[in-house]
């Protein structure tokens, strides 16, 4: 169990992203290992969410980003030019800060990446449906009314249907953009529970701006500041007895 | 304060002068065509294509027919097209150019429809005569001729309507693994449809309406057009052509003519709306 934790599924090699010659990741080099929960922190601007739209090439759509550096994904560089980018992003799932369900029904929602990638078999996409809604601690909530537009359920809904909407692309790696920032305590929860649950298929890397559910919620915690990564290590270690000042510092409320 | 309610009742005033337009004209219209619509009987005037002004005989199929063959060409052409340039300019191309090629696009708007028609006479028609045979002058020279006119109001309205779907969706949509082409068809042109619709049937109101350049193209013959290189005389151009000279029951048949066009106008224009409030609402909704 220990070494398989242990095996790197994505591996960060010297990664540094500028955007229109501002340098937002500075050399950064890390890796983020099968079933863990990877929490990364940091005060505002320190380039978390841009890592995290790296992992998936998410980047590539907006003008004035510039890449150098390597992102292996089980040992391949996602970077090289034979990548097949909407391959890559159903293998890093990602959920965002704002929940953004389609204009369809909860059930439309659900099968949609699946159908991009082939799947046309009707049973094997209920099966997707329910398992992933599961995954997400939703489907009790919302199992007898499938058919009923995504965006009429609570914001704490919405986002539970993002996170059963990556999972339904079976993911190798889903990557989470501060999920909990628009929600109320109780939806926090059952998110981080249904992340917990889910470390034992994916590998996560959740990026907060709560410091205390980085603690809750991840095994091994990286702190940024200013596009590069200060620290690294197990969260319970990096909350008690961080290395860094800088880390001890944010953690402790000096700044950020 | 007296000065202030002046000023509200001119400007009251002002804006009531634009309604009370459009009321005079529609009153005036009706009045004018209406009698002479049941004398004749509906039957005879809609469904009759025997158009004999001196001997009392007022039916308008053909025209109507060749208003919509017309209008339904300029539609396949110009919509299709214009359709197609709003896709490309806000999905496909680096937004630079979008916005280089879009005001060029909205300029054929300000080109006058007699240069238009200018232009379909002297390229368009010989080349029809030459290569597809028929007089040239014809249902398919007056499409192309619309078609390219209502590119701008098809082009800017559908550019329009895929801008208001908002970035969050397609970033959704593209981190869920869609390509470009398949987010642009599975997700864009749904949310945006009814936009879309509304665009397209703006446009069909714009290529129905037209008169100008129609009468120089279309070749104007008053018979039902058996295939799309046959002459045709649409609505307009009839009331157009033959106003210089009619009076008593003919000038009444003409005004006739307006109203049955009116009217066609007026259901697409309420159809578009319908539309276009249709898709503010949801975008409020959002």
């Amino acid at each position: 169990m220990a070494a398989e934790e242990n095996t790197p599924i994505i591996e960060i090699q010297n990664l540094t992203v500028t955007h229109f010659e501002k340098v937002i990741l500075d050399n950064l080099s890390l890796s983020v290992h099968k079933n863990e929960r990877l929490a990364i922190i940091g005060p505002a601007n320190s380039g978390k969410t841009t890592f995290l739209r790296c992992l998936n090439r998410l980047n590539d759509l907006s003008q004035g980003f510039k890449v150098t550096g390597k992102i292996l994904l089980n040992g391949r560089n996602i970077f090289h030019p034979a990548t097949d980018t909407a391959q890559l992003r159903r293998k890093v799932g990602m959920v965002y800060a704002v929940p953004v369900p389609l204009p369809w029904s909860i059930y439309e929602n659900l099968v949609y990446g699946p159908k991009l990638a082939g799947i046309k078999n009707k049973n094997r996409l209920d099966e997707l449906v329910e398992n992933s809604l599961k995954a997400a601690f939703l489907w009790d909530e919302v199992k007898d009314r499938l058919h009923m537009a995504a965006r009429n359920l609570s914001g704490g809904q919405q986002q539970r249907l993002c996170v059963a909407r990556v999972l339904a692309l079976e993911p190798e790696v889903l990557v989470l953009d501060e999920p909990c920032s628009a929600l109320d305590p109780i939806s926090t929860a059952k998110i981080e529970d249904a992340l917990f649950e889910l470390k034992s298929r994916h590998a996560i890397v959740l990026v907060t701006n709560n410091t205390k559910q980085a603690a809750r919620a991840s095994d091994r915690t990286a702190f940024f500041l200013m596009g590069q990564l200060i620290e690294m290590g197990d969260t319970g270690r990096i909350f008690t007895n961080p290395v860094d000042k800088r880390t001890n510092d944010y953690l402790i409320g000096a700044f950020g | 304060m007296r000065k202030d309610k002046l000023v509200a009742a001119l400007l009251q005033a002002i804006a009531l002068s634009a309604l009370a337009g459009l009321m005079i004209i529609t009153v005036f219209i009706f009045k004018e065509g209406l009698p002479l619509i049941f004398r004749t009987g509906l039957k005879d005037f809609f469904f009759s294509a025997d158009w004999e002004p001196g001997k009392g005989n007022f039916g308008i199929m053909s025209m109507i027919i060749g208003s919509l063959a017309v209008t339904l060409g300029a539609m396949l052409i110009g919509g299709t097209l214009g359709l197609g340039m709003a896709i490309v300019l806000t999905q496909f191309c680096p937004p630079k150019l979008a916005s280089l090629i879009k005001p060029t696009i909205e300029l054929l708007a300000g080109i006058p429809s007699v240069v238009y028609g200018f232009m379909g006479v002297v390229t368009l028609v010989p080349i029809i005569r030459n290569y597809l045979g028929g007089p040239g002058l014809s249902v398919l020279a007056a499409s192309i001729v619309l078609g390219i006119m209502v590119l701008p109001t098809v082009t800017s309205i559908s550019i329009d309507a895929l801008k208001a779907v908002p970035r969050s969706y397609w970033e959704g949509s593209v981190a869920l693994g869609a390509t470009r082409w398949q987010t642009t068809h599975m997700l864009m042109l749904k949310a945006a449809r009814s936009g879309i619709v509304a665009a397209i049937i703006l446009g069909m109101g714009r290529a129905l309406g037209e008169t100008m350049a129609v009468i120089m193209v279309a070749g104007n013959a008053l018979e039902v057009p058996g295939s799309v290189l046959d002459p045709v005389r649409t609505l307009t151009s009839n009331i157009a052509l033959e106003m210089g000279y009619a009076s008593g029951e003919h000038r009444e048949a003409l005004f006739a003519t307006g109203v049955t066009l009116f009217a066609v106008i007026m259901i697409f224009n309420t159809i578009a709306l319908s539309f276009a409030r249709r898709t503010i609402r949801q975008g409020r909704g959002q």
